[in-house]
C-alpha cells in the first residue's frame, strides 16, 4: 500500500484532557514534517459527555474522520468509553486502556449498570491490549491530572519519533507551571512495556 | 499568534480568523453559538481590528453593515441558526450592497451536534441571491474569506462563507501569508449614497434590478473561478462535491474524476456541462440538502445523488462508501458487548441551575424552556424543561400557553431563560408579557455568562470582548422599567427559601419575574468561600435517595454498598468532583452528608 495512513482514536469523557493530548499528538506530528488531520466530537456541554478525537497522519491526509475497522491505535482514558468504539478496531489494533472507572448518569441514578470486566474483555478480543494505571501512575509523579500525558507517552512509543520532539512541543505549548509534572507524566508512560 | 513556522496546525475556526487578519479585516462582529465561536475568540490575538459580541445575530450583521457601509473589511460570524435571526438585514443587504468588503460566516452543523436542528444553509445563498463558497479545509477556510471580500468588493455583494461543525473543528495544516493590514485601512469614510443605501419601495424596485445584473455577471464569473477545479483521472464516474464531503469521497475513490466546487452559489453552469461531457456518470456527493443535485439536474443532466447518499446527518468516508452499491465493507470484530449505558453532557457539578430546577421540577409546572446549558435540565432526575424551540422563545411559549388555558391555567406555566439568552430576545417577549397582562412566572436563569459556548462576555458581564469594563444590564430595573410589579432575586443554593418563592410566584395572577443570581461555577471565583469538599457518612445515609434527585455528577449511588439501615444501597459522593456546593445536603433529613472527616 503506498501513502500508508497511520489512524489514532481517542476517547475518554470530558474534562478528562483527551483535547489537550490529542492537540500535542497532532503538533508533534507536524512538526515532524508529516500531514495531519485532527477531528473531535463533543456534546454539548462544558464536561461529563462522552469525547473522541481522531488523528490521522501520513503523506497526504483527505478525510479527517476514521473509517470503521481502520483504527491502528485506540488511546482510551475510560473503561466503558472503550467499548463504544470497538467497530472502529481492527484485530491487530493497538489498544492503551487507562484502569479508570467514571459512572455515567443513568449508573449514578441507579436506572443502569455499569459492565463488570471490560479489560479482560477487551484482551479477549483484541490482543494487543495494555492496561494502565494511569491515575495511580499520574499521582506519584505529582498530579492525578496528568493522567492524559502518562497515557500519551505511552502512545508515542508507537510512533517512530524521537523522545525531544515530544518535549520541545510541551514545552512549546504548554505553561510552565504544569510543564515539568507533564513531562515527567510523559517519561513514566514511556517507561511502561510496550505490547509486541 | 506567532508566524514563526510558516506551517501551522489551524482548525477551521482559527483559520478564518486568520485569514481575515491576513486580508485586512478591521471590524468583526457575531453573538457565541456553536460551532462557530472560536472565530471571533481567536480573532481578538491579532491587533487592530475591531471584535464585538454583539446581543444577537440581528444586531451583530446590522452593526457589522454599517461597519461596511463606512469602507471597512468586515467579517461577521454566527451558526446556521444564528442566519435566520440575521436573516432580515441579510435580504436586503444583498439589495443595498457593500462598501467595504463583507463576508458573513455561517458555521452549518449538520448531525445536530450542538443545535435544534440542522438546516442546511446553502439555501439562503439562492434565496438571499449572495454568492457562497464553501472551504473543505483549514488552508481552504484561511483562503477563502480573503477570496470572499474580493468577490464582495468586485461584485458590490455580501459573501457568504460556509462552514460546518467538522471543517470549523478539525485541524489540518495551514500555509500562513503575509497580513495585508494597510490597503484597505485607508478606503474608510463617511460618504452618503441614498438611492443605494436608502431601500424605500423606489430605490429598492432599482436595486432588485442591480441584483439581478449581480446574479447573472456571478454566473459567469463562477465558470472561471480558480476554487471550481476539475481532476479528470477515471472518466467512469465524475463526481461532482463540495465542503467536507470531497475529502471523504476523495478517501474513498481516489481513482474517480472530480468536479470540486469552492463556490457553491452560483454554481458554474459551462463547467459543469463540460465536466458532465468528459465522464460516463455523474454523481453528486454533498451534505444534507441535494443543494447542487436540483440544480444539476435543472440544468437537464442526469446524474445521482440523494437517492444513495443520505439526506440526514453528517456524511463520513464509510456513509460515502456505501452510497455507491458493491463497495465491500472492512468486517469489525465481532464479539459479544455488554448493554453500554448512554454518557450524555450533564450540568457541571455544582452547577447553580440545579437550584431553581429542583424547585420547579418539584412544583410540577409546565416548564417552557430556552437555549443554554439549562436545557440538559430536561434529562432525568430533573426533567423540568418542557419546550426547546430556538432562542427566547420560553417566554412567548408561556404566555400563549397561560392565555389559552385562561384560570385553569393559573400557577401552572413557568418560562425558564438564561441571561445571554435573554439578552438575545428574551426583552421583546418580556414586553408582550407585561403588556397582553400574561399571569406567567419568568425565571431569569443569571450566571453572569454566555456558559454554553465557554463562558463569553455579554451585556450583563460587565466586560466587553476586547476586554474593557463596560456597562451591565440591570435586569430588575428593566423588568420594572417594562411594566412588571413582582420582580425577586432568588440565591438558587438555598433550596428551601427558592422553593417557597417560585410557590409564592407561580400563585399569584400577574406576570412575575425571578431572577435566580449566581455565577457559572466555572468562572473565577464562582466558588463560595465557605464551601468544602463533601461526603456521604454511610452510617446516618438510610438509602433514600433525596440528595441522588439533584442529577449532581458528583454524587451517585452504590447499589452494593450497605447503607446506616443495614440495607443494600447508598449514596456516595465522588471527592474529585465536588466542589461543595451544599445543595444534596440540604436535602438529606437524615444529616449523612458531611465535610470529609
Ligand atoms: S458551564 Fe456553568 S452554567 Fe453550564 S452546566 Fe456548567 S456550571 Fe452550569
Ligand atoms: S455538594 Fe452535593 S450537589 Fe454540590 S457538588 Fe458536591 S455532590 Fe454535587
Amino acid at each position: 500500500m503506498k501513502d500508508k495512513i497511520t489512524n489514532i482514536l481517542m476517547a475518554g469523557v470530558g474534562g478528562q484532557g483527551i483535547i489537550m493530548a490529542s492537540n500535542m499528538l497532532s503538533e508533534a506530528l507536524l512538526a515532524a514534517g508529516r500531514d495531519v488531520k485532527k477531528s473531535e466530537v463533543h456534546g454539548m456541554a462544558q464536561r461529563g459527555g462522552s469525547v473522541t478525537s481522531h488523528v490521522r497522519f501520513g503523506r497526504k491526509v483527505f478525510s479527517p474522520l476514521i473509517r470503521k475497522g481502520e483504527v491502528d491505535i485506540l488511546y482510551s482514558l475510560e473503561l466503558l468509553e472503550t467499548l463504544r468504539y470497538t467497530d472502529y478496531l481492527k484485530k491487530e489494533t493497538v489498544i492503551i486502556l487507562n484502569d479508570y472507572r467514571l459512572n455515567p448518569p443513568s449508573v449514578s441514578l441507579g436506572a443502569k449498570t455499569y459492565p463488570e470486566g471490560i479489560p479482560e474483555l477487551v484482551r479477549a478480543n483484541f490482543p494487543r491490549t495494555t492496561l494502565i494505571d494511569g491515575v495511580g501512575i499520574a499521582r506519584e509523579v505529582g498530579n492525578p491530572k496528568t493522567v492524559s500525558t502518562v497515557i500519551l507517552g505511552h502512545l508515542s512509543l508507537y510512533i517512530d519519533m524521537p523522545e525531544n520532539t515530544w518535549a520541545d512541543i510541551m514545552s512549546d505549548r504548554l505553561p510552565s507551571k504544569i510543564l515539568d509534572v507533564n513531562l515527567k507524566a510523559f517519561h513514566a508512560g514511556r517507561e511502561i512495556k510496550q505490547v509486541a | 499568534m506567532s508566524v514563526t513556522h510558516r506551517k501551522q496546525l489551524l482548525s477551521g475556526n482559527e483559520a478564518i480568523a486568520r485569514g481575515a487578519y491576513e486580508a485586512g479585516v478591521l471590524f468583526a462582529s457575531a453573538y457565541p453559538g456553536t460551532p462557530s465561536t472560536e472565530i471571533l475568540e481567536n480573532l481578538i490575538s491579532y491587533d487592530g481590528i475591531y471584535c464585538e459580541w454583539s446581543p444577537n445575530e440581528k444586531v451583530a450583521l446590522e452593526v457589522g453593515v454599517g461597519a461596511c457601509y463606512a469602507g471597512a473589511r468586515t467579517l461577521v460570524a454566527m451558526k446556521h441558526v444564528g442566519v435566520n435571526v440575521a436573516a432580515d438585514p441579510l435580504f436586503t443587504l444583498s439589495y443595498t450592497g457593500i462598501r467595504g468588503g463583507m463576508v458573513l460566516v455561517t458555521a452549518d452543523d449538520p448531525e445536530l451536534h450542538s443545535s435544534q436542528n440542522e438546516q442546511d444553509n446553502r439555501n439562503y445563498a439562492k434565496f438571499a441571491k449572495v454568492p457562497m463558497l464553501d472551504p473543505a479545509d483549514s488552508q481552504e477556510a484561511k483562503d477563502y474569506v480573503a477570496l470572499a471580500l474580493d468577490i464582495s468588493e468586485q461584485f458590490d455583494t455580501p459573501v457568504l462563507l460556509r462552514s460546518t461543525t467538522r471543517v470549523s473543528h478539525s485541524q489540518s495544516s495551514v500555509s500562513l501569508s503575509e497580513p495585508d493590514r494597510t490597503t484597505h485601512a485607508g478606503k474608510v469614510s463617511i460618504v452618503k449614497d441614498p438611492p443605494k443605501l436608502v431601500m424605500l419601495p423606489a430605490n429598492a424596485r432599482k436595486r432588485h434590478v442591480v441584483v439581478e445584473e449581480r446574479m447573472k455577471r456571478l454566473r459567469e464569473f463562477a465558470d472561471t473561478f480558480r476554487e471550481n477545479v476539475m481532476e479528470i483521472n477515471d472518466t467512469d464516474i465524475g463526481i461532482i462535491t463540495a465542503g467536507i464531503s470531497y475529502q471523504y469521497a476523495k478517501e474513498i475513490f481516489p481513482n474517480a474524476s472530480y468536479l470540486k466546487l469552492g463556490m457553491v452559489y452560483p454554481l458554474p453552469e459551462k463547467l459543469i456541462r463540460e465536466f458532465s461531457g468528459k465522464v460516463k456518470r455523474l454523481l453528486v456527493i454533498e451534505e444534507l440538502d441535494p443543494f447542487i443535485e436540483e440544480q444539476v439536474r435543472a440544468m437537464g443532466l442526469e446524474t445521482s445523488g440523494k437517492e444513495n447518499v443520505p439526506i440526514l446527518g453528517e456524511l463520513n468516508p464509510d456513509i460515502v462508501a456505501s452510497s455507491l452499491s458493491g463497495y465491500v465493507f472492512k468486517e469489525s470484530v465481532p464479539m459479544e458487548k455488554p448493554e453500554l449505558p448512554p454518557r450524555p453532557p450533564n450540568m457541571c457539578p455544582g452547577c447553580p441551575h440545579r437550584g431553581i430546577f429542583y424547585a420547579l421540577s418539584k412544583s410540577k409546572v409546565f416548564v417552557a424552556g430556552d437555549i443554554g446549558c439549562y436545557t440538559l435540565a430536561f434529562l432525568p432526575p430533573l426533567q423540568a424543561i418542557d419546550t426547546c424551540l430556538c432562542m427566547g422563545a420560553s417566554i412567548g411559549h408561556a404566555v400563549g400557553i397561560d392565555k389559552v388555558m385562561g384560570k385553569e391555567g393559573q400557577g401552572k406555566v413557568a418560562a425558564v431563560i438564561g441571561d445571554s439568552t435573554f439578552f438575545h430576545s428574551g426583552i421583546t417577549p418580556l414586553i408582550d408579557a407585561a403588556y397582553n397582562k400574561s399571569s406567567a412566572t419568568i425565571c431569569i436563569l443569571d450566571n453572569r455568562t454566555t456558559a454554553m459556548t465557554g463562558a463569553q462576555q455579554n451585556p450583563g458581564t460587565g466586560k466587553t470582548l476586547m476586554g474593557e469594563d463596560t456597562h451591565r444590564v440591570d435586569i430588575p430595573a428593566l423588568a420594572k422599567s417594562i411594566g412588571i410589579n413582582r420582580v425577586r432575586k432568588v440565591d438558587p443554593y438555598d433550596i428551601q427559601k427558592t422553593r417557597e418563592i417560585v410557590t409564592e410566584e407561580l400563585d399569584v395572577d400577574e406576570i412575575s419575574v425571578i431572577i435566580s443570581e449566581s455565577p457559572c461555577v466555572l468562572l473565577k471565583g464562582a466558588r463560595r468561600k465557605e464551601w468544602e469538599v463533601l461526603s456521604v457518612d454511610h452510617d446516618k445515609c438510610t438509602g433514600c435517595k433525596a440528595c441522588i434527585m439533584l442529577g449532581c455528577p458528583a454524587i451517585g449511588w452504590d447499589p452494593e454498598g450497605i447503607n446506616g439501615k443495614g440495607k443494600k444501597g447508598r449514596s456516595v459522593i465522588d471527592e474529585m468532583l465536588c466542589i461543595g456546593c451544599t445543595m444534596c445536603q440540604q436535602l438529606c433529613k437524615f444529616d449523612a452528608i458531611v465535610k470529609v472527616p
